[in-house]
Order: C-alpha cells, then structure tokens, then sequence
C-alpha cells in the first residue's frame, strides 16, 4: 500500500510523493486480487474513478485543494444513489437500476475531491448482520474466508479491511456500521441522527438510518465525517446547526474523563475474550486518567424488541414503492394487483420479505398499539435511561459486538440468533446518538474485537477524543491474511 | 315513517401553490405527461420529501377562514396503501394532529342561516393519473394503463364536515359556499371540471327523532353542483326505499353516473379500511407559532359571508347582495366605488348583476376587459334618476359605454337618447293630446286615475319617447286640476 491513511496519503499528494491516480491503482490492484475471494464489491467503476482521480490532481496541480477526501479512494455502500451508476441495494428489485441522482453524501464527496472507486455489498435493503442477504451473494471476512464480515455494511468494512479502499461508507440502522467494523478490525462510525443526510440513501427505516465512515484509523474517521456532514435542505430531518468539530480533541488525551461502562452489554451470549478484551480497555484508559464507573441502563434489555417493530414497521412503508411499475424488475401479471404481488414476490429476499410481513403486522389496526405503540414508548424510555446516564459520565463503552465474526452460514437459519449480532448497537440508533467502534485486539483465533464508544447527541467531539485514546492504548495492528502483500 | 338524511361532505381543494407539496416541480394543468417530475414525486428509491411553507400557510388560512383553530404542531403521517398511481405506495397525509380543526361553515338555505360544522382541515398530497385504455375507461376491462405523474405530489387541502346536513339542497349549497371561500383566499383555481376541488358525501338515513347515525354510503365522482345535488338526492331516495322495502344499508363506497342519474356500488368496505397510519419519520412536525396564525389572520381578505352582510346593511336585499357577493371581483371593485361616489347602492347593485352580466355574456368579454369606471355607472344611475334618459334609453347608453363610446352622457347625447324635461318644449304635444282625448280628460277630472297613463302615453309618442314620463306626468296633472 503506497499509503495506510488518508493523512498520510493526503500529505505524500500534497508533497507531490504521490499521485490520486497513484492511490486508485494501488486500491484497484488490491481489489483484483481480493475481490475472488472476498466479494467486498458489487460495481468496480474503474473508468469512473480513474477520470475522477485524473481531475482530482489536475486540480491539485492547479492549486485547487478541495479538502482531506481530495484525491482519496472511497467505497460506498451499494444503498447509496449514485447518478449513471448501477445501485441495487443487494437486491433482485433493482437490478440493473441507474440513479438518475446523486445522494447529497455523493454529491458531497465529488465536491471533495474524493475518486468513488465503486459500490459495496450489502445484506439485501440493509436488512442483516452478516452480508450474507445480498442477492448477489455473501461478502467474506479478510481475517478468516470461512466467517462473515458482519452486516450490513459487510462490502465497506472489508473493502477497507483488505486495502482495496482506503475509506469507505456505510449505513447504520442498527449497527449496520459498527458491528462489522468491529468483525473486520476497522473503525466504524454512526453519527449523531440528523447530522449526514439521508437524501438518496435508499431508506431501510428513516427515523434510524444514518451513514457514516469506515476507515483504518480513528483520525481518517474524524476527517470522513466531517467530509459529509452538515445541514441539507433535501432532508427535513437534517439538524441545522452549529456542529461539533470531529477533529478537535484528538490528541487531548482522556484525563480527568468520565468513563460510564455499560453493566447491560455483558454476561450471557459475550463470548469471553470479547469480554476479556474490554475489560482490558477500561482498565487501561482507567490508568490512563478516566474515572471509571459502571452504569445500569436497564431499558437496554428491551431495546432490541422495540427495535425489531420499529425498524420493520417503517421499512414495510419505505419499501412498499417497489412495486414493478415505475422502475426495477417487474414481473408481468393479469392485473396491476398481480403484478405488484408477483414483482415483490420474486423481488425481495426471504429476510426482507419477512421484515415487511413483520412490520406490517406490528402497523395494522388493533395491534399497532401492542406493537408499534408500546416500541415508540420503550424508544422514549431509552432515551430517558441515556438521559440519566450522561448526567453522570461523558461517555459510554462496550463491546461492540458479543461475538467475534461468526461462521458463515452458522445463523443463516436462525434470525434471532441474527438479530442478537446488534445488541450493543442499537440503543444508540434509538437515541439518535453517535457512537464507535475502534478495533482493540484479536481472539485466539486471530478474529478482531471491537470497542464501542457511545456519546450524546453532538458528542462527536468527545467521542472521537476517547476513540482516538483507545486507538493509541490498543495499538491494533490491521494486517488481515486475505490483505495479502500490503500487510 | 319518516327518514331524516343525514350528510357529511369531504372536500379536496388543490392548492395552486408554484411548486409541489414536497418538491420543487411546478404545479400546473395540461402539458406533456410526465414532465413535470422528479425524484421525490416520482417515489424514486432514496428521495425526501421537503414540506411548501407556502402550502401550509394556504391551509392556515383555510382554517381561520373557517373558524377552525390552527394547531400549534402539527404531524405528517403516512397512510399506506398500493395503488398504481400512488409512486410511493403511502400517501403524505394527516391523521390525528390536522393543521386545522373545529370550524364551521355558514349557509342559507330558504332564507334561513345555517351552521354546518368542520371537523378538520388537513395537509396531503395528491396522486398521479391513470389512464386505461380500449376499456371505456374502466380498469377492469382495461388493456393497459398510462401513468401520469405530472399530478403527483400536488397540495391538497381535505376538508371533512361534521354530519350536520340534512338535505340534498344543503349539501349543494354548502359546497358552493365552501368553494366561493376557497376562491376568495385565492389559493386554489377551484375548477370543479379540471378536479381542482372535488367533493364526495356520506350519506345516511334515520327515522326522524332518532340519534344514532345509520350506516353510511360513501358518494363519489360529482364534477357539478348539480350533479352533487343529484346525485345526495338520489342517494337519499335510494336509501329510504331500501330500508323500507326490508332491505339495509350496507357501508360501500357508491360512484355517482351523470348519465344514469342513479349510483352504483364501487367497493364495499369491509369494517374501516386499515391504512396503517404511522408518523411519516421523513418529516418533523410543523410548528405553527401564534406569531405566525396571528398573520396569516390579518391577510385574510373580506369573507363572502362578510361581504353579503356588509351589502344587506347598505340596503341591498338577501338575494342582491348573493348576487352581487358572487360577482367576479372586478365587477364588486366597481359597486364599491360606484357607492363611494354616492350612487345609490341597490341601483348599482342591479345595474351590475342584470345589465352588465348579460352584455358581458352576450359579447363573450371578460370582466377585465370590461370598459366601465365606477364614475360612468354612478353616472348612469344618476341619469336615470334625475330623468335625464328613461330606464330603457339607460341600457342602450350602457350599451354604448361598454362599446367604449364614450362616458354615459356622451353616448345618451349622440345616441339622441336625452329626455325632454323642459316644460316650454312640450307644452305643445300635450296641449294636442289633451285637446284629442277629451272623454279620457274628463274622466281624469272625475278622479279615475287609470286613463293618465294613457295619456302620459300619449304624449311619449307624440315626442317619439324623448319626453320625460314624470315632467309629462306632473304637466298633464297641473293642466286638469287648474
């Protein structure tokens, strides 16, 4: 790899060391050899990215600096609209389907500078753990061929894993981010809601969904963020202002922090070096100046539940406008009802299928009390738990995820077992607060552990300031097997 | 036994805002279909919908036009159901927090005032068009349909009354008071052909001193008055012979045949349909300060309900200030000056709604083309009054002025329409007619007053009517009592 991150790629651009074009072909190259085995891609854009990095140091060389993504290789997941390129989503329904539009985070990245290498595999619209829902078949972990990256932002964290992309984003609903950063040993971020738009991401469910960074060091997550954030007026849930600055507490250590340790996100179904690898964390930031205490936020317990009526609930309406008459596939019927019926049936995959069935179910008159009344009050009730909870302490830890990458296939069969992957994740979803996973060290199988940094809403200064301590006391190196002659 | 109706009518008014409810694309009739799209009204995967602050005000202003109250915060919901022409499959709707709600409207009916509750005014958006083909336009036999999207995300007001009306007669007139209120706000055309405001009835039937409700019929597809008229009336007939012929009422909803005059069944709903509201997470509520009612409720313009009791206190009867308050606006604009200028106002008002309705009619103009200051018809009136023309001389010299021949008193003159007031002029004529008809003299002097309209008569055509009536009158008087 001619760079490891996007500051030192940026300076070896700016010292005329390198070259964008320099920096795409090493990522291209680095997928060629890959992408057999991994499948992290969906769409290579070579002749798009190679036109992007050509403009992007003819601009340099005109003095035109466009800011820290200039020049840089970027990922993004395959949800993302990306005009004149192909965006599926991971599913059947929209194979084929060209955006007509860009997401404003791609218009945004253009504006940047930034070279957009291709489009990342997904879990199918988003929905799962593991990137083993894509229509167009599962991604694998670098760290171990046999084992998922995680989901769903699976094809970003493992592009960035195996080096054939220096960045990448994703979408984060219910860890969607986090739990495979922490499966591939990348950093992974969900931003505080409202702060990215969400303008052209296809909507798994909007009052969750949010993209944010994949990168290979906590400073390049601060720097990706602060790329694609800020107010959209095509988003009228984007968040006005003023922002936090990612960058600023980087290097101001954590002393005299306080430190809250999440007594819900421990015990049964955390595997032991999971839990040994945080325990290890807190007791190192503790020695580095943090007050530590351990905090009980019991809502955490139902969090999941609530989620699984929200999350489907909104995305049974989301997806409802894939209906085979406008665009995507369609397959023909005797009348408009049959065709519709057809097209969703063959269209959407079992997981997705089944998210709709439960979403619409916990929507219908004379349930939606039980069931999607009941999740939106335990929402308020989490949020309430966080409230009390950051009265006390800056931050919030955990593990990210319970487990270390699992086997592929090993909970195809059992989406509960699936759905447990997100635990650590999805309060913050339900906040709306940002949070982080920061690699800290690998099991004794070589498989990476994640560390969760949680914040409050517009926290991300903080947190990025704990994530960044955490980064320096874990020291992890990323040199996955699969990442071949770069590591 | 007898059956008391009882009738609710909800009513759609697209907005004509500049651009859509949730987009940037025009709003605008006729024109290429599909061409006024994007993203956001074309459901494209990914897009967001961006609420028209213009839109919203239209609505406030709706709902204080109709004493309703304006919610401080308001919340979009989704309302979830497959239909072609709907791109997203849900419609951005309200449900239980309406910008507005608890008005009421006004209506007289037989010369007496009623009050028809408003349960709620609220914020949507329209659908697309479909249109099937080589099927009569009916989607069942249709061997295709064309989708048209250029109508997609248009605001639309829903406005709901309460059951409050109790016959075909006030649903009609409600509707038309309804719509002459939208058409004053100036925030819909209110074209009832081009759809831009629509009305459905729920009709129901109960015998007479019965509280609770019967089961109600949805009535649809009405593009008139009359049709709307009708089309309750005979929903009402239907109703009533069902239930006594031992049959019931099912709750269906029932489209509305102009042809046929009869309605027949569309869908029946079986319990409510379930549309599965949810709180639209696209969106956040909309927060309506009382700064901000408080100013939409100062721009409000002078009410129709308003202007006819402003009328009706300068004298105007019932029916001539309804005539004159449903006037175009240019026309009401010259009234108000006509009166300014102290023109009497019943004059002006009849001059205004016969007269110059009829000539605009007749030579097809538009009233803004209309070439009539108020200072010639306070002009005319006064003319007419002081016995300078006769009142059938006064419509040709309007006729003349809406020629563009000049001012009232120009056109009588060179249409030679002046009357003869001077006494020395026509002392002769009537000195003739008097010397002519002596039986007819006599009898006057005898007290049978019938014969001195004869005689004025008389005179008036002798003098090829130039004469003026009442000086004739007043001279043929003198001349038999002296």
């Amino acid at each position: 790899m001619i760079a490891s991150s996007v500051s030192e790629a940026g300076r070896l651009l700016r010292s005329g060391e390198t070259t964008a074009l320099a920096l795409l072909e090493d990522a291209l190259d680095t997928a060629s050899r890959t992408e057999a085995q991994l499948h992290a891609f969906l769409t290579i854009d070579s002749d798009g990215a190679r036109e992007m990095a050509s403009q992007a140091d003819a601009d340099l060389a005109d003095g035109i600096d466009r800011g820290p993504l200039h020049g840089i290789p970027v990922a993004l997941k395959d949800n993302m609209c990306t005009r004149g390129v192909e965006t599926t989503a991971a599913s059947q329904m929209l194979a084929g389907y060209i955006p007509p539009y860009d997401a404003t985070v791609v218009a945004r990245l253009r504006s940047g500078g930034a070279v957009i290498t291709g489009k990342t595999n997904l879990d199918e619209f988003a929905m799962g753990s593991s990137t083993e829902n894509s229509a167009y078949g599962t991604t694998y972990n670098p760290w171990d061929l046999s084992r998922v990256p995680g989901g769903s932002s699976g094809g970003s964290a493992a592009a960035v894993a195996a080096g054939s992309s220096l960045l990448a984003y994703g979408s984060d609903t219910g860890g969607s981010i986090r739990q495979p950063a922490a499966l591939c040993g990348v950093v992974g971020m969900k931003p505080t809601y409202g702060t990215v738009s969400r303008y052209g991401l296809i909507a798994f469910a909007s009052s969750l969904d949010q993209i944010g960074p994949f990168a290979r060091t906590v400073e390049d997550s601060a720097l990706a963020l602060s790329s694609i954030w800020g107010h959209d007026p095509l988003d009228s849930t984007s968040y006005p202002g003023p922002y936090p600055d990612p960058t600023a507490a980087l290097d101001r250590g954590v002393d005299g922090l306080r430190v809250g340790v999440v007594t819900e996100l421990s015990g049964e179904g955390f595997e032991p070096a999971v839990e040994a690898a945080t325990a290890d964390m807190v007791a190192r930031l503790e020695k580095g100046g943090v007050e530590v205490s351990e905090v009980s936020l019991p809502t955490f317990d139902i969090a999941l539940s609530a989620y699984y009526l929200i999350a489907p609930a909104e995305a049974s309406s989301n997806l409802a406008r894939f209906d085979g008459i406008r665009y995507g596939l369609r397959v023909d019927g005797s009348t408009t009802e049959e065709l519709m019926a057809r097209t969703r049936a063959e269209g959407f995959g079992p997981e997705v299928t089944r998210r709709i069935l439960l979403g619409t179910y916990s929507l219908s008159a004379g349930y939606y009390d039980a069931f999607y009344g009941q999740a939106q009050r335990v929402r308020a009730a989490i949020q309430e738990d966080f409230a009390r909870a950051y009265a006390e302490v800056d931050v919030l830890v955990s593990p990210t995820s319970p487990t270390v990458a699992f086997e592929a296939g090993a909970r195809v069969a059992d989406p509960l077992a699936m759905y447990l992957s997100d635990i650590c994740n999805i309060p913050a979803n339900m906040a709306g607060h940002p949070a982080i996973s920061v690699p800290v060290g690998l099991d004794d199988a070589g498989l990476p552990i994640g560390f969760q940094v949680m914040a409050p809403a517009l926290g991300e200064e903080v947190m990025y300031q704990v994530a960044a301590e955490v980064e320096r006391l874990a020291a992890f190196s990323l040199s996955p097997p699969a990442h071949g002659a770069a590591s | 036994m007898s059956w008391e109706p009882v009738i609710g009518i909800e009513v759609h008014v697209e907005l004509m805002t500049a651009s859509k409810m949730f987009c940037g694309c025009a709003v605008d009739f006729g024109g290429a279909p599909n061409t006024r799209v994007c993203p956001t009204c074309l459901g494209l995967p990914g897009a967001l919908p961006v609420p028209n602050r213009t839109a919203i005000e239209s609505i406030m202003a709706i709902g204080l036009a109709l004493g309703c109250s304006v919610s401080e915060r308001s919340v979009f919901h989704r309302k979830n159901y497959f239909y072609a022409d709907l791109p997203k499959n849900y419609q951005i709707s309200q449900f239980d927090i309406p910008v507005c709600s608890d008005g009421h409207l006004d209506i007289g009916v037989d010369g007496e005032t009623r009050r028809i509750g408003i349960e709620r005014a609220h914020m949507e958006e329209d659908t697309g068009k479909s249109t099937h083909l080589g099927s009569g336009g009916r989607i069942q036999a249709a061997e295709g349909t064309l989708l048209d999207f250029n109508r997609s995300g248009v605001p639309l007001v829903e406005i709901v009354s309460r059951p409050d009306i109790r016959s075909a007669t006030e649903a009609r007139v409600y509707a038309q008071e309804l719509r002459a209120v939208v058409a004053e706000l100036g925030v819909s055309d209110v074209r009832l052909e081009e759809g831009s405001i629509r009305f459905d009835a729920n009709v129901s039937i109960r015998p007479d001193g019965e509280e609770a409700y019967g089961t109600k019929v949805e009535v649809k597809n009405m593009n008139s008055f009359r049709s709307l008229e009708r089309a309750v009336d005979h929903e009402i007939r239907r109703q009533i012979e069902l239930v006594e012929s031992g049959g019931l009422v099912v709750q269906e909803t029932r489209h509305w045949d102009e042809e046929a005059g009869v309605t027949h069944s569309l869908r029946v709903k079986e319990g409510s349909s379930d549309y599965r509201y949810f709180t639209e997470p696209d969106l956040v509520p909309m927060v309506m300060s009382p700064e901000w009612v408080a100013q939409i409720g100062d721009r409000l313009p002078e009410l129709p309900a308003e202007r006819r009791a402003r009328y009706q206190s300068q004298g105007l009867e019932p029916g001539a200030a309804g005539s004159l308050s449903n006037l175009d606006d240019r026309l009401r604009v010259i009234y108000d000056e006509a009166v300014e200028l102290g023109a009497p106002p019943r004059a002006v008002a009849n001059w205004l709604t016969g007269e110059v309705v009829g000539w605009l009619r007749k030579s097809e103009t538009a009233p803004d083309q209309l070439r009539l200051g108020a200072p010639d018809l306070a002009e005319l009136v006064s003319m007419v009054d002081e016995g300078a023309v006769s009142s059938s001389a006064a419509k040709d010299v309007l006729d003349g002025v809406l020629s563009g021949e000049g001012s009232p008193r120009e056109v009588a003159e060179r249409r030679d329409l002046i009357q003869v007031r001077d006494t020395g002029a026509l002392e002769a004529a009537v000195e003739q007619v008097l010397g002519a008809n002596p039986k007819a003299v006599e009898e006057l002097r005898a007290g049978e007053d019938k014969v001195l309209g004869f005689l004025v008569g008389q005179v008036m055509k002798a003098t090829q009517g130039k004469a003026d009536p009442r000086t004739v009158n007043q001279m043929i008087r003198d001349r038999v009592s002296g």
